[in-house]
């Protein structure tokens, strides 16, 4: 496949140190995103309807990922943290954009078409968010005030309003706890997480009477009871937990998974593909692939800790939370324990675009990673 | 605030971003346990449900339909039967765009917007992927075009299937009836797994009456499909059973006969086989093609027949209820007799009307105006001539009382309990029906009115031909059926009441006095003995359209054609050893003797030639042999 021959061009995890401290990689971390991206290209191979076209397409994405990955990796954090704003202020104007430009599916309006491939730039603040928060935060004291929560807060709602505006739940909801997750670690006031808790469960009439759309009232009606419209917006939910399940232990085998082959399972190979994975490789699948999960984000978190800067504690505990907040609430909604929204699965689901802004996050987490190299180098 | 800001503290910063990663840590694997716990839950705790599930997903049981049963005629022409023919089905599921897609056939094949809104109905009946019919009785040509365009329109089906017959189209509407798609209401008192391979449903006549016998079995095939219900493989089949083939005692010849007869009029024969109470015509004119109905009629040709004036839909020969008329005086006579009420010497002088007591008004005879039928009118007399004015003595001598209790022995007044859907009862008026229906007393006057066949009595043709039968077969009432056989299996002969005990002195006269009918230089059906080679025994009858003071006299001239009298005749032949009852009626056709005794003639000649001659005629050879001489010419016939 197109990624072992991307492995070859690159030097050998266990090769010269000195090379790779140069080159400023993160081998633990790239081994597990090369064994992820295997897994994932297998997966895809078989949910998109054994289509090479699909894990072509996915493949070129991940190899691009990998090469944005390893040049965000050579730049010095500090410029990162100083230049945190420009992306940030890029992603706002691609989102304005895809309000006026944006082409879509289904009702919403999230796509901007640049010619050779659909951008979906909802996708890119998932990193932009934390970034400007991390950027913002470590500048000024730790445990945040009032005021500088206020300030973090604005830049957390302008993006989260403006992808609701599409509308993307989901993606809004992902981007804020994304936001939330980084004012979390500076360090935010016990009182204002009760507070905010307090806030999210007065929000819920609000939202339900004025805010939510009548398809998307309907996903959190079939979550309580997806029995009830089987064969419409039940189905998904129905066909996903019957595929899980009846991958049993073993899975039926790649491949033989009935519920994705024979097409009953809908999103296969984007949101739903952890059902193809669940069918066709049962619980030892799943658990294998919570447990590179695991790894992951176990290494972003050491990567955090490790951290040189606040700026790069921050950013890289951010991303490992949020990754693992990605896992969760794909999983959960496609085994039907949380409502439906649209949230991929990292690394495994096809889409463009959440694969860069995966890698794009993977190069800053190895750019923190790597920051003591750096400061030898420079010395 | 201010200065806390003033201060940078990396160590605190450190300890609260450890705790706060620690704390996230531990929600981290409260969280992650959860979904675990969920997927083993999934995976190994409902492990058995779901792959039960998957393979129900997987595995659909798809209904095999059964053929339904072939109706044929007594002599073995099919009168209903089941044709291979092509239709065109849209399986929603398999398409994004509805409209788009139909847009797109019916650039390529003619679609009606009849098809159109019939499909969007049947639409909404569906079960999930069921192809829903959009065009049936596709042309080869038709067929073709969309086999070539096959990859534009995802979605369509075009399947082979048996569909519902009729090659005799409006000859055998009313009995036989058709069968169409099963509608809202039929389809919640239906067995819903024996229809699942089935869309339609007998509606009216044979179809609807045996509908259960004809319907069969349905059979299954258990079928690996994906998603789109696309068959992937068959992993099991069990054949379905056909349904009961039936054969009836109708026969294509008389029915055809009797309907061509009755051309341009409107009216009803029956016709029945007088030993088995087997009814070999039924027909109901005007009639209509049954062939439209099985695949969906449109509304426009609907409407036409159910707004035309001659009321085609309408089964006139067992709906149709009509004042006998005159048809009655025979029953009537009999029962005069056996209630000793009247001898066969009992004569009256008729001057062309009839007083009763106490009322001023007088009951004319239907010849009054020549004066009536004079002195010395007999019993045979008042049948043959049909003198009214000895009725309406008669009948007050015998009382309603009598003659209603006496006339339900041979059928009048409840259904025959026919094998077909929507029989009428008639009315044999009585104390009690009057009283219940019209909440008044019995008046003499009501019963002078009924013992000529008028007033509140009202009878079906079919009616009429089973009481003709039961008159022929002197006194047994047997249940008139159509269908003889089913899957080869005889229908037995349902007998109501045995022989009653009316002395054969007496049913001699009657019979001969209905022979005289036709037989005699004065009877009013004389008009039809021409050229007979055996006997007809009968009686015509006339029967008022609108209510006339019996007072008045009848002036066709004042009155609209629709208004006329209606003209019937009951008979049964051969006279000496009755074999078939016909009872008719010509719906304004005013004259028994003209417009109907004539067709009757027509049906029984057909029956003594071809039908009788080939089931019969040696039967016929041991128990009459003066018949026998009359009949020669139709042996030779026979024996070809």
């Amino acid at each position: 496949m197109q990624n072992n021959d991307f492995v070859r061009r690159m030097q050998s995890p266990g090769g010269d140190r000195k090379k790779s401290e140069s080159t400023h990689i993160d081998f633990p971390l790239l081994i597990l995103l090369l064994a992820l991206c295997t897994l994932g290209l297998m997966v895809l191979y078989s949910a998109g309807d054994q289509n090479l076209a699909y894990v072509k397409r996915q493949a070129t994405f991940m190899v691009l990922g990998f090469i944005i990955m390893f040049v965000v990796a050579q730049f010095e954090v500090r410029y990162w943290e100083k230049w945190a704003f420009v992306f940030y202020g890029l992603g706002l104007l691609l989102l304005i954009a895809v309000l006026f430009f944006g082409v879509g599916a289904k009702g919403a309006q999230r796509w901007l078409d640049v010619g050779f491939s659909r951008l979906q730039p909802a996708e890119f603040m998932k990193v932009a968010v934390p970034l400007m928060l991390a950027s913002y935060l470590s500048k000024r004291f730790i445990p945040p005030t009032l005021k500088h929560i206020s300030w973090a807060m604005v830049m957390i709602m302008i993006p989260v309003a403006l992808i609701m505006r599409q509308p993307d739940l989901g993606t809004a909801l992902l981007i804020f706890v994304s936001g939330f997750l980084t004012l979390f670690l500076a360090g935010l006031g016990v009182r204002y997480l009760i507070g905010t808790f307090l806030t999210g469960i007065a929000a819920v009439p609000v939202m339900w009477n004025f805010v939510l759309l009548d398809y998307q009232k309907q996903r959190i009606l079939t979550l309580l009871s997806p029995e009830k419209d089987k064969l419409g917006s039940g189905w998904n939910i129905v066909q996903s937990k019957t595929a899980i399940g009846s991958g049993g232990l073993n899975g039926k085998g790649w491949t033989e998974g009935t519920q994705s082959q024979l097409n009953f399972l809908p999103e296969s190979h984007t949101d739903f593909i952890i059902a193809v994975l669940a069918e066709e490789f049962g619980l030892i699948g799943v658990l294998t692939l919570l447990t590179l999960y695991t790894l992951v984000i176990a290494r972003c978190l050491f990567i955090s800790f490790n951290a040189q800067s606040q700026f790069g504690r921050l950013l890289a505990g951010s991303l490992g939370l949020i990754f693992f907040i990605y896992v969760f609430v794909n999983m959960g909604m496609v085994s039907g324990i949380l409502p439906v929204v649209g949230a991929p699965l990292p690394m495994i689901s096809y889409g463009g675009t959440a694969i860069l802004t995966l890698f794009i996050g993977f190069g800053l987490l190895m750019a923190i990673s790597t920051e003591p190299n750096r400061m030898r180098t420079n010395l | 605030m201010i200065h806390k800001e003033a201060f940078s503290d990396p160590a605190r910063e450190r300890r609260i971003f450890a705790r706060r990663l620690i704390f996230s840590m531990f929600i981290m694997l409260v969280m992650g346990l959860t979904l675990i716990s969920r997927y083993v839950d999934l995976q190994v705790n409902q492990f058995q449900n779901f792959a039960t599930d998957s393979d129900n997903n997987r595995v659909h049981v798809r209904p095999a339909a059964p053929t339904r049963g072939v109706i044929y005629d007594r002599n073995g022409e099919i009168l209903a039967d089941n044709r291979p023919t092509s239709n065109l089905s849209i399986i929603r599921e398999r398409t994004d765009d509805l409209g788009q897609l139909i847009n797109k056939v019916g650039s390529l094949i003619t679609l009606t917007d009849n098809d159109i809104t019939r499909f969007y109905s049947r639409l909404k009946r569906r079960k999930p992927f069921e192809p829903t019919p959009l065009k049936f009785n596709l042309t080869e040509k038709e067929q073709a075009i969309l086999a070539v365009n096959q990859h534009i329109l995802d979605g369509t089906k075009v399947s082979a299937r048996l569909t519902r017959f009729y090659p005799k189209r409006d000859l055998f509407t009313h009995v036989v009836g058709y069968v169409g798609r099963i509608n809202d209401r039929e389809s919640k008192i239906i067995n819903p797994i024996n229809y699942s391979g089935t869309d339609s449903i007998g509606k009216i006549g044979i179809e609807k009456f045996y509908e259960e016998s004809l319907l069969g079995e349905v059979g299954s095939d258990h079928v690996e499909t994906n998603a789109r219900g696309r068959v992937m493989r068959v992993i099991d089949h069990v054949s379905p059973v056909a349904g009961n083939d039936l054969k009836l005692h109708l026969d294509s010849r008389l029915q055809k006969v009797a309907y061509e007869a009755f051309s341009g009029e409107r009216g009803s024969l029956v016709a029945i086989e007088i030993e088995t109470g087997g009814v070999l015509a039924m027909v109901s004119a005007p009639s209509y093609d049954a062939n439209p109905f099985v695949s969906g009629i449109s509304q426009k040709a609907y409407g036409a027949l159910l707004n035309s004036e001659d009321k085609p839909m309408f089964n006139r020969s067992i709906r149709g209820q009509y004042p006998p008329g005159s048809t009655i005086k025979p029953l009537f006579g009999l029962i005069g007799l056996q209630s000793q009420s009247i001898t066969t010497d009992t004569k009256i002088e008729d001057p062309g009307y009839f007083l009763m007591e106490g009322i001023e008004r007088p009951w004319r005879d239907h010849n009054s105006e020549r004066g009536g039928h004079g002195k010395g009118v007999d019993l045979a007399k008042a049948i043959i001539e049909s003198c009214d004015v000895f009725f309406y003595k008669m009948g007050v001598k015998i009382g309603i009382d009598t003659l209603a209790t006496s006339s339900e022995a041979f059928g009048l007044g409840k259904k025959t309990n026919i094998d077909l859907p929507g029989e009428r009862s008639g009315i044999m008026p009585s104390r009690i029906w009057k009283k219940n229906a019209r909440g008044a007393s019995w008046f003499d006057g009501d019963t002078i009115n009924v013992s000529i066949g008028q007033g509140f009595m009202l009878t079906t043709p079919l009616q009429l031909a089973v009481m003709t039968a039961s008159i022929a077969s002197r006194g047994d009432l047997i249940q008139p059926q159509i269908v003889k056989s089913i899957n080869g299996v005889e229908n037995p002969t349902i007998k109501v009441t045995e022989s009653s005990k009316i002395s054969d002195k007496h049913w001699n006269y009657i019979h001969e006095s209905m022979r005289d009918v036709v037989h005699s230089n004065r009877g009013t059906a004389r008009g039809i003995n021409k050229d007979l080679t055996y006997n007809i025994a009968g009686k015509t009858g006339t029967a008022q359209v609108i209510s006339i003071n019996a007072s008045d006299e009848y002036d066709r001239s004042k009155i609209s054609e629709r208004q006329w009298d209606h003209a019937l005749f009951v008979a049964f032949a051969p006279a000496e050893d009755p074999k078939i009852a016909v009872a008719l009626i010509v719906e304004n056709g005013e004259h028994g003797s003209s417009a109907a005794a004539p067709i009757a003639r027509t049906v029984i000649d057909t029956y003594i030639k071809s039908v009788m001659s080939n089931n019969d005629a040696q039967n016929l050879t041991a128990t009459n042999a003066s018949y026998l001489n009359s009949l020669q010419g139709y042996d030779a016939y026979a024996e070809q």
